[in-house]
């Protein structure tokens, strides 16, 4: 029997032994995180001894918690929830007869209050419009019409206006109308078809098989940035929706359910491309009001 | 010596001392799966820590500038103040980015610990009453983390959330009838509008947030006042908690898990990169990343986007747009199924009666077969959302995938779902040995009718004539209680009493009808362990102190040679 004992006092000494040494560990690497801030600050280093730091303290802790502290072995009554017997039927008691601590309820005051509290937090509501930045016709007239308008030039993004012969075959150019190239619901592009291949026309039309369409998916209104030059196809890069330019922009794959809009162009006196009037359809994604 | 002085004065004036015996004597479980959420406190804590550390040097402002910190590719690009301040605090403040990803990773987790500990509370039957009130504060918890996820992770104003935001804007629009007021009310106007940044920034720094504290003190104070639900087992009942004490044991441990989780999230702070904005660029309406998947619990959501059939169609002239059913309606029904579970599973089982004792899965087949189907369907949305990347590893087209997915998806949550339902019921008909020891017969008897359920392993009778409860006056007067089962080790009471009335009431509460006798005074290991304990406190507080001393001193000598 006296082994026994000897054997665990043994155990816990090694343990606080592990655990200052934890400790020790952790206040070091703190000390290395300060110095590794002062020197520059690296990254990696500042981490890795922040994490050694709070490594060791942890360690510490886990050992003092599970070698040094009693674990488990005790029982808390947990008693059901609800007032104690005894109340409750003092309770009930006091509901039945005329109470001085408790006045007679006065109906008609309560729901005038009701009324009061309530037209207050309605009337606090109304400050919240001031967060919708529309002006006559609601978000939808916003979401419906967008910054290209008859005579607007095309311009790429860095601003500067497209003739046709910029555009090719191989590759869309992103346009944007003069002015407005940051408009998120504006960005179209520009591609160069073989016009024999179209088994439906472009719904806005071409100039010698310069198609300009909506750059913004129907489904999400990501960028449909990828181009297929053999199919003639555009691709969504967030849900893999693909058109095809062949037949005016027609899904043909993935979750867009609609067609891209078109963009109506002409070539002008001066040679450069102009829009003759907004997209075929509202850009982008779908809202409830569209028509 | 000064910790015994303070107690004294505090106790003086406020009475704290009843409390904090209380408090500190409060019963803890022990099993590992309660220590998810406690990971995900410790989580928020850090999440807190950190993101005040950012918010000092964050810019929320959609302003153009021209980028003109060190990072070279960058230079002399237009972007908005947001993008150059994240860059900024990432290359030129230091700590900056080891903040930066640490919090970043510190989100990661957060959702994560949360939603383990949603599944431990689900499959055990925690939710039920009297905790379904937790249930609701939990579920909210989890919208609102992910609210918080989202509007932090698209701050930085980068490509990559640019997509992910224009995505949850068009979710947005979609919602039936306001959807368009719905999405300018948030962002400010139509998508991209200069106000949506301070929005997401006031919403991420301090409406979320301080709804979040709320609803942490809100649980927290739930628990205590209903105490832990425990997992059956010698000595537990519905009317006792069994476990080890708040101080000292769980006091350590818990601080030790704060420890561990600082250390594991500044380790991947420092060492892992996460969320490389400078290399997505600047957000640009025009242009998008390939691929692009967002962080790891928006994953289900773009998943479902991408799976759903191109659908779009009018109801009374209005157009539905196709991502309201996997966008707004996949979402809205996720979280009202979670909402309504403990109250439909109450009605059908017509179950009026608190449960303080947690279930095992198996225990409740119908319950484990939704949960496992539900995880089954979610992880495979979650695969989903990577269908570019998966399709490009394997060399097949991507449409090929993605109609194969559409099938797994409609298919196997139903069957993994009738697997976990049979393996439930055929656990229960063999006695629940494990899914190794199940027979042909067992899963027959699963597929033929209702196995009968286990009898409560704490009412038997054997139990009641032998085990019995033991009282005894402490050398201080107080007095003590323990019960004493042969098979098992014996369980203390929490705490000391006044009385040996109040110390048999509070055994007769947790082991009602057992035996009570009054024994001699009995040897108290917890206090010895507890002094054994007060002297390593002190030894490690005097070696601590040599150390900063010992730090001060060579920073000081550093400092003067400069």
């Amino acid at each position: 029997m006296s082994g026994r004992p000897e054997k665990a006092e043994r155990r816990q000494r090694v343990a606080a032994r592990w655990t200052a040494a934890a400790f020790g560990v952790s206040a070091l690497a703190a000390v290395a995180f300060a110095a590794v801030y002062v020197s520059g600050g690296q990254t990696q280093a500042a981490g890795a001894a922040l994490a050694v730091a709070f490594g060791g303290l942890a360690a510490g802790l886990t050992i003092w918690a599970r070698r040094l502290l009693p674990t488990g072995g005790y029982v808390e009554e947990h008693p059901p929830p609800g007032p104690p017997r005894s109340s409750r039927r003092r309770s009930r008691r006091r509901r039945a007869s005329a109470d001085p601590d408790r006045p007679a309820p006065r109906r008609a005051l309560l729901s005038m209050l009701g009324l009061a509290v309530g037209a207050i937090g309605a009337a606090a509501l109304f400050p919240l419009r001031s967060l919708l930045p529309f002006g006559p016709g609601g978000p939808t007239r916003a979401l419906r019409h967008t910054p290209w308008r008859g005579g607007a030039r095309l311009v790429t993004a860095d601003g500067s206006p497209v003739r046709p012969a910029d555009v090719t075959a191989e590759s869309i150019l992103t346009v944007f109308p003069e002015g407005h190239v940051r408009a998120g619901d504006a960005p179209a592009f520009a591609v160069r078809l073989d016009p024999a291949r179209f088994t439906v026309g472009p719904p806005g039309g071409h100039v010698d098989g310069l198609v300009v369409y909506s750059l913004l998916c129907t489904h999400a209104g990501c960028p449909v940035a990828l181009y297929e030059q053999g199919d003639a196809r555009v691709l969504c890069p967030c849900h893999q929706s693909a058109f095809d330019l062949l037949a005016a922009a027609r899904p043909i794959a993935g979750p867009a359910a609609r067609r891209l809009p078109g963009l109506p162009v002409i070539v002008d006196g001066a040679g450069y491309l102009r829009a003759t009037g907004d997209f075929t359809a509202s850009p982008g994604p779908g809202y409830w009001s569209r028509r | 010596m000064i910790t015994r002085r303070l107690v004294r004065a505090l106790d003086e004036r406020l009475g704290t001392t009843p409390i904090a015996r209380t408090a500190t004597a409060k019963v803890f479980p022990d099993h590992w799966s309660f220590m998810l959420g406690e990971i995900a406190l410790y989580c928020f804590t850090a999440l807190v820590l950190t993101g005040v550390y950012l918010t000092l040097f964050f810019e929320p402002s959609t302003a153009q500038t021209t980028y003109s910190g060190s990072f070279a590719p960058l230079r002399g690009e237009p972007v908005s103040a947001a993008y150059a301040s994240t860059v900024a605090l990432s290359f030129d403040v230091r700590a900056g980015l080891l903040i930066r990803q640490t919090h970043h990773w510190a989100a990661l987790l957060f959702v994560g610990a949360i939603v383990l500990h949603l599944m431990r509370i689900f499959f055990t039957g925690a939710f039920r009453k009297p905790r379904e009130l937790n249930w609701l504060v939990g579920v909210t918890m989890l919208a609102l983390a992910l609210a918080n996820g989202f509007t932090g992770y698209s701050l930085p104003d980068d490509l990559l959330s640019g997509v992910g935001l224009r995505i949850i804007y068009s979710v947005v629009q979609s919602v039936p009838l306001v959807g368009a007021e719905l999405a300018f009310l948030a962002f400010g106007g139509e998508f991209p509008a200069a106000p949506t940044i301070p929005r997401m920034f006031i919403t991420h720094v301090l409406l979320v947030p301080g709804a979040l504290a709320t609803l942490i003190a809100l649980h927290l104070a739930m628990v205590i006042r209903q105490k832990h639900s425990q997992f059956a087992g010698p000595g537990r009942t519905e009317q006792n908690v069994v476990g080890s004490r708040f101080w000292p044991s769980y006091t350590v441990r818990t601080l030790a898990l704060f420890a561990w989780i600082l250390a594991v999230l500044f380790g991947l702070g420092g060492l892992v990169q996460i969320n490389p904005v400078w290399i997505y660029g600047p957000f640009d309406p025009a242009q998008a990343t390939s691929p692009a998947q967002p962080d790891w619990y928006v994953l289900w959501g773009d998943g479902a986007l991408r799976l759903f059939p191109p659908i779009e169609f009018r109801v009374f002239g209005y157009l539905v747009p196709g991502p309201f059913l996997p966008g707004a309606a996949l979402g809205g029904l996720t979280f009202l199924a979670l909402y309504a579970w403990p109250f439909l599973e109450a009605r059908r089982a017509r179950d009026p009666r608190p449960h303080q004792l947690l279930g095992r899965p198996r225990d409740h087949p119908l319950r484990l077969g939704v949960g496992v189907g539900a995880l089954t369907f979610f992880t495979l949305l979650t695969v989903t959302a990577a269908d570019d990347i998966i399709a490009r590893l394997l060399r097949i087209p991507v449409t090929g995938l993605l109609a194969a997915l559409q099938v797994l998806v409609l298919t196997v949550p139903w069957l993994a779902g009738l697997v976990g339902f049979l393996v439930a019921r055929a656990l229960r008909a063999n006695g629940g040995v494990g899914i190794a020891a199940l027979t042909r017969a067992d899963v027959r008897v699963a597929l033929t009718r209702r196995p009968p359920a286990q009898p409560d392993a704490a009412a038997s009778p054997h139990d009641r004539q032998t085990a019995g409860v033991e009282v005894w006056q402490q050398a201080d007067g107080d007095w003590r209680w323990r019960y004493v089962d042969p098979r098992a080790p014996d369980l203390t009471g929490n705490r000391a009493f006044p009385s040996r009335g109040a110390a048999v009431d509070a055994a007769r509460t947790a082991y009602p009808g057992r035996t009570i006798r009054s024994i001699r005074a009995h040897h108290d290991a917890a206090r010895e362990a507890s002094d054994a304990a007060r002297t390593m406190g002190r030894r490690v507080g005097t070696v601590a102190t040599w150390t900063a001393l010992l730090a001060i001193g060579i920073l000081r000598r550093r400092r003067q040679r400069r």
